[in-house]
């Protein structure tokens, strides 16, 4: 690895890249948000004067360098310009998950020793302000929605406007101390510090570099040939390293333009009105998307409906085909061409797609058909395999190589190798320079020569060097009779119904698995809806008999197709429950990435496992639930125990042969 | 009492300035049925008032008489100062008063937008005409008034549902864009009928953190009638309790809930 100091192209830092787009194409648009139901845009010039005045602004109300600046809100060109503003400060901006509650939040802001908070609305300050009880180390309180904050004591707080007025009627006295903050930054300070969710212990904070952001964007940039012509949908965790890389990252480094969404519930409108040209989703956004496509052609016409099933199967046939730049027939490229005036270009209109140029899902596995599905309507969605300490990219799939069971080749300038016991490695320029006060995680993540363990299982294909992931490589165990026990395969298997929303398997060290299932609500609910199913709550819904029929029918169906695969054919699901409550973060059962915690899941079911292992026909339960204010109630039931019928295992084959 | 001077400061430090209605000796009959019987009571500047009682104590009716709906047979409405004529409602609503209904009256039809726009019409001064041709002066005045409805839109946080047939909301937000149509007038004085009737614990929650914020940034008098004690007891400045058309109560939530005649009122006596 070259290491470079004057850093890519001679742009060492952010405020450095601001500078750059804001001089070289000050007219482009660099922000939008959709507000009083208007898109309201600034261009990198304005983007620009509205950074430095809120610089300003935290030079006047006394940040140092080095200081830790949280911030806390939805994605709002307010808070990342926060971000921004606090690196030509020299402070060190740590976003945090806006719906965490507060001992969470207490957790990280005491580690981080963040002095200023800036809070999206009166909601976080509050949460700010009942942690500063026990902690009294913020000086500083800012928030950018004045809404019902005007009988707050304001001896410590103020809003974002008014201190940036402050810095910019002051701005004689601040300049050129905020011209020599912005001068010093060199290319190996801290450009950002994000907490990891972690399935499993305390959130660790991790530091990236200057180095790391950029090297990253520019690379991934070049891989995708992004321009500053894109436009991006920004409402993913602004907590979330993803977010970081596309809005801040890439976005400077190319200059293009970052859409808000108006509230969190009008994403999706906020999306069709957007069409991004660049996108990235979780699996679970385009699963929605398809439910809702499915869901509404059922209740369309029939002619619609025959319209759609019949280009959908032709779109099936080809459009992958046609994407990749695979030879297609002629005939076919009329029929699709066809289809695309009719159905696929339509309804990409509907979804937001219909400007898609290139987009990644990652975090979770996608179902191959629902990824297939978005492919063959022409829409370019590849995956990638990254993380937080590797500033998100390890592994992404290039144009035309682009399936549904690999993560794709490394990303530019990303070495991988694969240690006996299958846990993947990786090195880059993209590192993370450290866990913030935590030598020892540091020392055991990163090796001495740069290496970083994954703590993922997998193997890179032979035949296209492409990597697949197994499984988190601490979740793979083993069967009692020593085969693989490998629970994400099976659960993601599950999880491709449309019914399912979550799966947890368990089974290490015993002699055969069990599941927990959570049932989607909307899909379900839509099906009780159109047969006559009536329910009058979530609970009901779970223990419904035709509900727990169908679930049966799915995991038999899965328990059909791991039976085939020899290695993994102990993982069959023998009994399972469909749970009373979903998993969720404000438990603890999931990380805020809606990662399933294993360990505490099992820990605080145990008792429905036991009844699972103890062959029981039903098990009562008390669960305790956390509110989203943070009050904590319970909720009794009794949950019924499904046999499932499984598949007598490949070994028959195996003698066959 | 309270009419001994101008203004009060409330417990959380709001200044509630002078009388801005008063109803002088209203008596309101129905045929035989005298509904309302001799009730004097007088709404504050900035204050939240509710009106409170048993079922067919005559709450909504004290309601219809205070927005100009009802004309009682005797006694006297003041507001800001002056005796008031009987008027026709919507002479009322020039006056700023708006109010919601307690079984809900949207256009269902409509869409959340159109239907808050609405409440502007008291604002719009071209003809059919001016606005059918859509031209200089009417433009302008739509968009004018778009943008007031657009900041009541956000302030209710109902974005979402911006071009939403007013017929596919469930009930809970039914109620909020009808207080968002009532808001948009801008009124002084702002009735609610029964806001939370109807409603699960969250949606009161979320109702009554508006009407508390509505109070707050608007500095809008609100007066309303409510069944929950709990949040009357929680919103109001002071309560006026009704029963059988009598005045009963009238004084802050603590000395309402001490009096003994409301307490009979509400759980009863034993007739021994």
């Amino acid at each position: 690895m070259a290491q470079t100091q004057s850093g890519a192209e001679g742009m060492t830092s952010l405020p450095a890249l601001l500078h750059r787009n804001a001089t070289q194409f000050g007219d482009s648009p660099a922000y939008r948000e959709k507000e009083f139901g208007i898109w309201q845009c600034w261009s990198w010039a304005e983007a620009a004067a509205e950074i430095r005045k809120l610089a300003l602004g935290f030079l006047e109300i006394g940040v140092e360098k080095g200081d830790h600046i949280a911030v806390i809100g939805r994605n709002r060109p307010a808070h990342y310009w926060s971000m921004v503003a606090a690196q030509m400060v020299g402070a060190v901006p740590v976003p945090l998950y806006q719906d965490s509650v507060a001992e969470e939040m207490a957790y990280v802001l005491e580690h981080c020793g963040a002095k200023y908070v800036v809070c999206g609305d009166q909601e976080q300050v509050d949460k700010v302000i009942e942690i500063q009880e026990n902690l009294h180390q913020v000086k500083h309180i800012l928030y950018t929605d004045k809404r019902g904050m005007r009988k707050y004591d304001h001896s410590q707080m103020n809003a974002l406007d008014d201190i940036m007025a402050e810095g910019s009627a002051g701005h004689a006295r601040f300049d050129t101390e905020l011209d020599k903050r912005i001068a010093a930054i060199t290319y190996d300070d801290t450009c950002v510090m994000l907490y990891t969710s972690g399935t499993t212990g305390k959130p660790k904070g991790v530091v990236l570099s200057n180095r790391n952001v950029i090297e990253s964007a520019k690379n991934s940039s070049e891989f995708d040939h992004l321009t500053r012509n894109e436009d991006i949908l920004s409402y993913l965790p602004m907590a979330w390293v993803g977010d970081f890389i596309f809005s801040i990252g890439q976005a400077y480094w190319c200059g293009f333009c970052v859409n808000c969404p108006e509230s969190a519930d009008t994403m999706m409108t906020d999306l069709r009105e957007i069409g991004p040209t660049y996108f990235f989703a979780p699996p679970r956004v385009f699963e929605t998307q398809l439910t809702n496509v499915m869901i509404r052609m059922e209740d369309a016409g029939s002619l619609k409906r025959k319209m759609f099933h019949n280009f959908m199967a032709h779109a099936k046939k080809v459009g992958g085909l046609l994407l990749d730049g695979k030879p297609v027939s002629f005939g076919d490229k009329m029929k699709y061409a066809l289809g695309n005036l009719l159905v696929y270009g339509p309804l990409k209109d509907t979804l937001g797609y219909g400007r898609f140029r290139v987009g990644y899902t990652a975090g979770e596995a996608i179902g191959p058909e629902i990824f297939d599905f978005y492919r063959s309507l022409g829409i370019n969605l590849k995956q990638l395999y990254g993380q937080t300490e590797a500033t998100v990219f390890i592994t992404q799939q290039p144009d035309g190589e682009v399936r549904a069971d690999t993560v794709g080749v490394p990303s530019p300038a990303v070495e991988l190798k694969v240690d006996d016991s299958g846990e993947i490695h990786y090195r880059s320029p993209g590192v993370f320079v450290e866990y913030y006060n935590n030598p020892d995680s540091t020392a055991s993540t990163k090796d001495a020569e740069g290496w970083v363990a994954t703590g993922d299982a997998g193997f890179i294909e032979e035949s296209s060097g492409h990597l697949r992931i197994i499984d988190r490589a601490k979740d793979v165990g083993k069967m009692a009779d020593g085969s693989m026990f490998a629970p994400k395969y099976v659960e993601n298997k599950l999880k491709f119904y449309p019914d399912i929303l979550e799966v947890v398997l368990f089974g290490n060290g015993k002699d055969r698995c069990v599941a927990f299932i959570n049932i989607d609500l909307m899909a379900v609910g839509n099906w009780a809806e159109r047969n006559n199913v009536a329910y009058a709550s979530y609970q009901e819904l779970t223990s419904h008999p035709r509900v727990l029929e169908t679930i049966k029918a799915h995991v038999e169906e899965v328990n059909k197709s791991v039976a085939a695969d020899e290695m993994l054919s102990g993982c069959q699901v023998h009994r399972f429950v469909v749970l009373h409550k979903e998993l969720d973060a404000d438990d603890g059962e999931m990380t805020r990435t809606r990662k399933v915690r294993r360990r505490f899941v099992e820990e605080k079911f145990h008792d429905i496992i036991a009844a699972l292992y103890d062959g029981s026909p039903n098990v009562s339960t008390t669960t305790e639930v956390t509110y989203e204010d943070g009050r904590k109630g319970s909720i009794s039931a009794t949950l019924q125990i499904i046999d499932a019928a499984v598949v007598p295992a490949a070994q028959h084959k195996v003698a066959a042969e | 009492m309270l009419d001994s001077f101008e203004g009060y400061v409330t417990e959380d430090g709001r200044k509630i300035g002078g009388v801005v209605m008063e109803m002088k000796n209203i008596t309101l009959r129905f045929g035989g049925v005298v509904a309302i019987k001799d009730i004097s009571f007088d709404i504050r500047e900035g204050e939240i008032r509710a009106i409170i009682g048993p079922n067919g104590a005559g709450k909504s009716s004290m309601l219809n008489v205070i927005s100009g709906f009802y004309v009682p047979q005797e006694g006297e409405v003041w507001f800001h100062g002056a005796k008031r004529p009987p008027m026709r409602p919507f002479e009322v609503a020039q006056q700023g008063i708006a109010r919601t209904f307690q079984n809900i009256a949207l256009f269902e039809g409509m869409s959340v937008l159109d239907n808050v726009m609405t409440g502007r019409l008291g604002y719009m001064k071209t003809n059919i005409f001016q606005q059918a041709l859509w031209k200089g002066k009417a433009e302008a005045e739509e968009t004018e008034n778009r943008e007031a409805v657009e900041k009541i839109i956000d302030f209710l946080e109902i974005q979402h549902i911006r071009k939403t047939p007013v017929s596919r909301l469930p009930y809970g937000l039914k109620k909020r864009v009808e207080l968002a149509r009532a808001l948009a007038a801008e009124p002084k004085l702002l009735l609610l009928d029964e806001p939370m009737a109807g409603m699960n614990v969250e949606e009161k929650e979320d109702m009554s953190r508006f009407i508390l914020d509505v109070n707050d940034e608007f500095g809008t008098t609100i007066a309303l009638i409510e069944h929950d004690m709990g949040v009357v007891m929680d919103l109001s400045d002071r309560v006026v309790v009704m029963d059988y058309g009598k005045k009963i109560g009238d004084g802050t939530p603590d000395e309402v809930r001490n009096n003994q005649e409301v307490i009979d009122a509400y759980l009863g006596v034993s007739h021994d």
